[in-house]
């Protein structure tokens, strides 16, 4: 089964492995072999799956994100360039007088540092989430399986790069067939002489 | 997240049609993007983009002769304009509190209808900004808002309202645009992983970014789309709170209340789910989505209606109670004249509208009727409209000295400007329905039974799997 749909990996003897990617029917499956794997004591593996598979982070033993610490920094930082920027133009740089009242004052500016820290936060979270997943990244091996193609719709798979210390091309095969996978796949690329 | 069970007892249905499958799902969402479009699509985008054209040439005319084009003169200098801004930013609000409020409830039937209403949000935003920047009458000194260095070497006065609204809308629709995109970008994966020619998989291919469904960035992923709810859920409170105090920080009798923020986001939810109600009426009908969108979700959207019109109808009692209880004259004058003055047949359109209407929803015959329910929620749509211009104009007309009192009629510009405002917003929902996703995939699948892992089988060996039963979604009740 190895091999067969990388790119041009036949006529050339020169290839190198990047990954085992191996397909699963159901979310339980992969759920499931993914415990596997996590046991087996990979680092550099991955699940893909069409929609997030609820307890997946436990099953691959990941630790909780770290996006939220991202937002409370940029939120911080949104709350006080507001009050700093709101105090220097209004309450001491030109202070006007409207209405009679104060260059500085708290209240009326509320809103402002409210709307400033929710905005930053926001792009902390989104910006943050893409920063901390390495995205975009348009280019990765497993694009280069045509089956991969179904993962954006029902299939489920489960990656182990040939950069993980415990990458063997027997051992790590004999590991994903051992957990009932309906495809099992080798993506290499060639090298160049 | 999850997937859990509906609990029988309780008379719970799944959220899906059962029997569909993922590959179901998928085709039914994305296959509205891939085939040609429908001939109703091309008419209603032929008439849009016709009035949209209007409204270019209207705006045209009217910042080369001035806005002394619109009815709007002394004493009533608020008339159509911001009648229609706080209108259209009332409907932007289901959509956030759709995405946003029912998510963090855990009120799963939203993935039905999130995406939808999330693109009605931004365009709804897009046309509500448009009426301030033209009413401000010279819109290329907008910049005069911002708290950029200008030639007058002055600041903008923070303690004005009017610009605690122009930071609140804008963030409001950069947040809103943050949140829908990153609840794209699975399903522009999706987009790209079916595409059939080079063009589209590379373009669907470049706003996905190179997502490639990796548990890692789903992580990162469900945990910034859970912050990105708990952010959007005070910011929708908080802008229509912000656009209420520009009224209610005047002293202008029939504004100078403090009922008006919680009054004004409750009209806010209203419009808007009457909104998201005619526009998936109308996309569930042409496109064929009633495995998707079942009378269920539309029948809880009916219920949430019904509660906030009844808000609504509760606040218009209160004012006038407060306005009474006051012991103000010219207070008890403005509200005695809304209901009886010059504009009587404005409150009580509105009155009929927005607080006698929804109460058909009490029977469940109606509410899942959809004829009935398409009837009322443009009935509430006017209704709330009208709310805006009761607002505005019966307390500009008449307020304090009779010497000072004056009318309002709208101009052909005025109405022009309005409902070219509603050919942009259909333009841009149009083009919406025809090349993105508009029903959010990756989420629906996730609220189907086959996404449980743990479903069937293989559960006993595996007693380390902990389930965490506060998170899981619960499935809906069906009577």
């Amino acid at each position: 089964m190895a091999s067969e749909s990388q790119k041009k990996g036949a006529q050339s003897p020169e290839t190198r492995p990047l990954l085992f990617l191996a397909e699963y029917e159901t979310a339980g499956d992969v759920f499931h072999a993914a415990e596997h794997v996590r046991d087996a004591g990979y680092e550099k593996w991955d699940v893909h799956t069409p929609f997030p598979v609820h307890g997946m982070d436990k099953a691959m033993g990941l630790k909780d994100s770290k996006v939220a610490w991202i937002v409370l920094v940029m939120g911080l930082t949104g709350c006080t360039t507001a009050f700093l920027m709101m105090w220097w133009m209004n309450g001491h740089d030109y202070p006007l007088v409207i209405g009679g009242k104060p260059g500085f004052s708290l209240p009326s500016m509320i809103p402002v540092m409210f709307e400033l820290t929710v905005l930053l936060s926001a792009f902390g979270a989104v910006f943050g989430m893409l920063g901390i997943n390495q995205l975009p990244k348009h280019w990765h091996p497993v694009f280069f399986s045509d089956r991969f193609e179904r993962c954006s719709d029902d299939r489920f798979f489960i990656s182990i790069e040939a950069a993980d210390p415990k990458f063997d091309l027997e051992e790590t095969k004999a590991l994903l067939e051992g957990t009932h996978p309906s495809h099992v796949e080798l993506i290499s690329e060639e090298v160049e002489q | 997240m999850g997937y859990k069970k509906p609990i029988e007892q309780l008379d719970e249905r799944h959220l899906v049609s059962e029997g569909t499958t993922f590959a179901q799902v998928t085709e039914i969402v994305s296959r509205v993007t891939e085939q040609k479009a429908p001939r109703l699509w091309w008419i209603l985008f032929g008439i849009s983009t016709s009035v949209t054209g209007v409204l270019g040439l209207t705006i045209g005319y009217l910042l080369w002769t001035g806005i002394g084009v619109w009815g709007n003169n002394s004493p009533v200098a608020w008339a159509w304009d911001i009648t229609n801004f706080v209108w259209w930013i009332g409907i932007g609000h289901a959509g956030t509190l759709i995405s946003a409020v029912l998510y963090l409830f855990r009120q799963y039937w939203r993935t039905a209808i999130n995406r939808f209403s999330e693109a009605m949000t931004i365009f709804a935003v897009i046309c509500a900004l448009m009426f301030p920047t033209i009413h401000a009458g010279r819109p290329w000194f907008l910049y005069f808002s911002l708290p950029i260095p200008n030639q007058m070497n002055m600041w903008p006065n923070f303690k004005s309202p009017l610009l605690w609204d122009v930071f609140a809308v804008s963030t409001y629709f950069t947040v809103s645009l943050l949140f829908w995109y990153v609840g794209l970008v699975p399903d522009f994966a999706t987009l790209r992983d079916r595409a059939k020619n080079k063009f589209r998989k590379w373009i669907y291919g470049f706003v996905a970014l190179g997502w490639r469904g990796s548990n890692r960035h789903w992580s990162n992923y469900e945990r910034a789309y859970l912050i990105l709810a708990a952010l959007s859920t005070p910011l929708v409170l908080s802008v229509h709170s912000v656009v209420s105090f520009d009224f209610a920080t005047s002293v202008e009798p029939g504004w100078h209340t403090t009922i008006f923020p919680p009054y004004f986001v409750a009209g806010a939810v209203f419009s808007g789910f009457a909104m998201v109600m005619t526009l998936l009426i109308i996309a569930r009908t042409v496109y064929g989505l009633h495995d998707l969108v079942r009378i269920r979700h539309l029948e809880l959207m009916n219920k949430i209606m019904l509660t906030t019109g009844s808000l609504v109808g509760y606040a218009y009692a209160m004012e006038f109670f407060i306005a009474w209880y006051s012991g103000n004259p010219y207070e008890r004058f403005v509200f005695i004249n809304r209901a009886m003055g010059d504009y009587w047949w404005a409150y009580w359109s509105m009155i009929t509208c927005n607080v006698i209407s929804p109460q058909l929803f009490w029977f469940k015959k109606l509410r899942t009727n959809i004829p009935v329910m398409f009837i009322v929620s443009i009935v509430i749509n006017v209704g709330m409209w009208f709310e805006r211009f009761v607002i505005i104009v019966t307390s500009l007309h008449h307020d304090y000295l009779p010497s000072a009192w004056g009318n309002f009629s709208p101009t052909i510009f005025d109405i022009l400007t309005y409902v070219g405002s509603l050919g942009l917003f259909f333009t841009a929902f149009l083009l919406f329905l025809r090349w993105l996703p508009m029903i959010a995939i990756a989420e629906v699948k996730m609220v189907m039974p086959q996404a449980d892992p743990h479903l069937g089988h293989g559960d006993e060996e595996h007693g380390e799997d902990h389930h965490d039963d506060a998170t899981a979604v619960p499935a809906m009740a069906e009577e």
